[in-house]
């Protein structure tokens, strides 16, 4: 069944023009050698044919005629990009940025970095499980803020991540 | 008169305020767009509001039309969307691409009428029974590929999903079309094969 399925899927990419050129040269070579691949090209073939034979439906007479009636009452709405203003788009990004780095800037403020250190260059690690990070991130609004820039700095790695998948599929 | 200028031109016409160039746009795209409503929608009266709707919708966002894509590639999608957005508001099933009690129920739905008539049918129309037995997301994508000239990357814009699934997708809607022709129009179809 698989197998079949894995045939017709081959099959039609050859119909529809979409197999690399290997895989073209291997398609016609089974076409000429195998006869199940010829009767089920045969059979797909005029599947598509039968396809393509198919008429467009037609609307009413008046269709024309009803949209150009609709539309006059209708002005064209501008462009998006018109309307929305970059600069408070980047004003909205400055503003974010910046609370996030005053935020840094204030977390590092509070931290102690001379008690927590025996020797100079040593960090006790079993200090952390001590630390009270309820005294730290004890405020709801604080939590919120922090869970809203985490989903938003996901969301902006998906799309980088999404653009270039799709540059790479199309270099390929 | 806007006949014979590329979609383009007739647009920049339209921007510019001559409204009536925008009637040749709706008679070069109507025949295709009714088609692709008609058949998710699978209704004519209400398919003919739809792709009225449609070009309207068109018309008042024209001015977001970069050309990036081909018109047809941009009225195909604002297609798509209306027609999802109509059958959503008509609590109507849009049909998953693997609902399979969807066939159940258009198979039930048309065997009944099927065996007397076709001899009397031409090929063509039972092509056009066999789309309309399909689901929604079927009968689209094979509407879009066959009938509205959009390759498969054109697809995959108008229907905002990756190439390789739209591949998957028009391999499957084929495969099920095939089927349903077998099965209902079989006698038909031995003429064929």
């Amino acid at each position: 069944m698989n197998q079949e399925k894995n045939l017709e899927q081959q099959l039609w990419a050859y119909i529809d023009g979409i197999s690399s050129s290997e895989e073209r040269t291997s398609i016609e070579k089974m076409l000429q050698n195998n006869l199940e691949w010829k009767s089920k090209y045969h059979e797909l073939i005029e599947v598509h044919q039968l396809m393509n034979s198919t008429e467009l439906e037609q609307p009413s007479m008046r269709f024309t005629k009803n949209v150009m009636e609709k539309i006059a009452q209708y002005h064209i709405a501008p462009a998006a990009k018109n309307y929305i203003n970059k600069k408070i788009i980047w004003g909205i990004a400055g503003f974010f940025f910046t609370l996030i780095i005053v935020f840094l800037i204030y977390g590092f403020a509070q931290v102690d970095w001379t008690s927590s250190t025996d020797s100079k260059y040593s960090i006790d690690l079993s200090r952390l499980s001590q630390v009270d990070y309820s005294k730290v991130f004890n405020n709801n609004f604080v939590n919120a803020f922090m869970m809203v820039n985490v989903l938003l700095g996901l969301v902006l790695l998906d799309r980088v991540l999404a653009n270039k998948r799709k540059k790479f599929q199309k270099q390929v | 008169m806007s006949i014979g200028l590329g979609d383009n031109e007739i647009i920049s016409r339209v921007l510019k305020g001559e409204q009536n160039a925008y009637a040749e746009l709706v008679n070069r795209y109507q025949a295709y767009v009714f088609t692709l409503v008609l058949r998710m929608i699978k209704s004519r009266e209400d398919a003919e509001e739809v792709a009225q709707d449609v070009f309207v919708k068109a018309y008042r966002s024209l001015a977001d039309f970069r050309g990036e894509s081909k018109f047809s590639t941009w009225l195909y999608t604002i297609a798509n969307t209306t027609s999802i957005t109509f059958l959503r508001k008509k609590k109507l099933d849009v049909h998953s691409l693997d609902n399979e009690k969807v066939f159940e129920v258009a198979d039930s739905k048309d065997s009944g009428f099927k065996a007397n008539l076709v001899e009397q049918k031409s090929r063509v129309n039972m092509v056009n029974e066999a789309i309309a037995m399909l689901s929604t997301d079927d009968a689209e994508i094979i509407t879009l590929f066959y009938k509205a000239e959009q390759n498969l990357e054109e697809i995959s814009r108008i229907l905002r999903l990756e190439t390789n699934t739209v591949k998957v997708r028009l391999h499957r809607a084929r495969t099920r079309l095939k089927e349903k022709m077998e099965k209902n129009f079989s006698e038909e179809v031995k003429n064929i094969y």
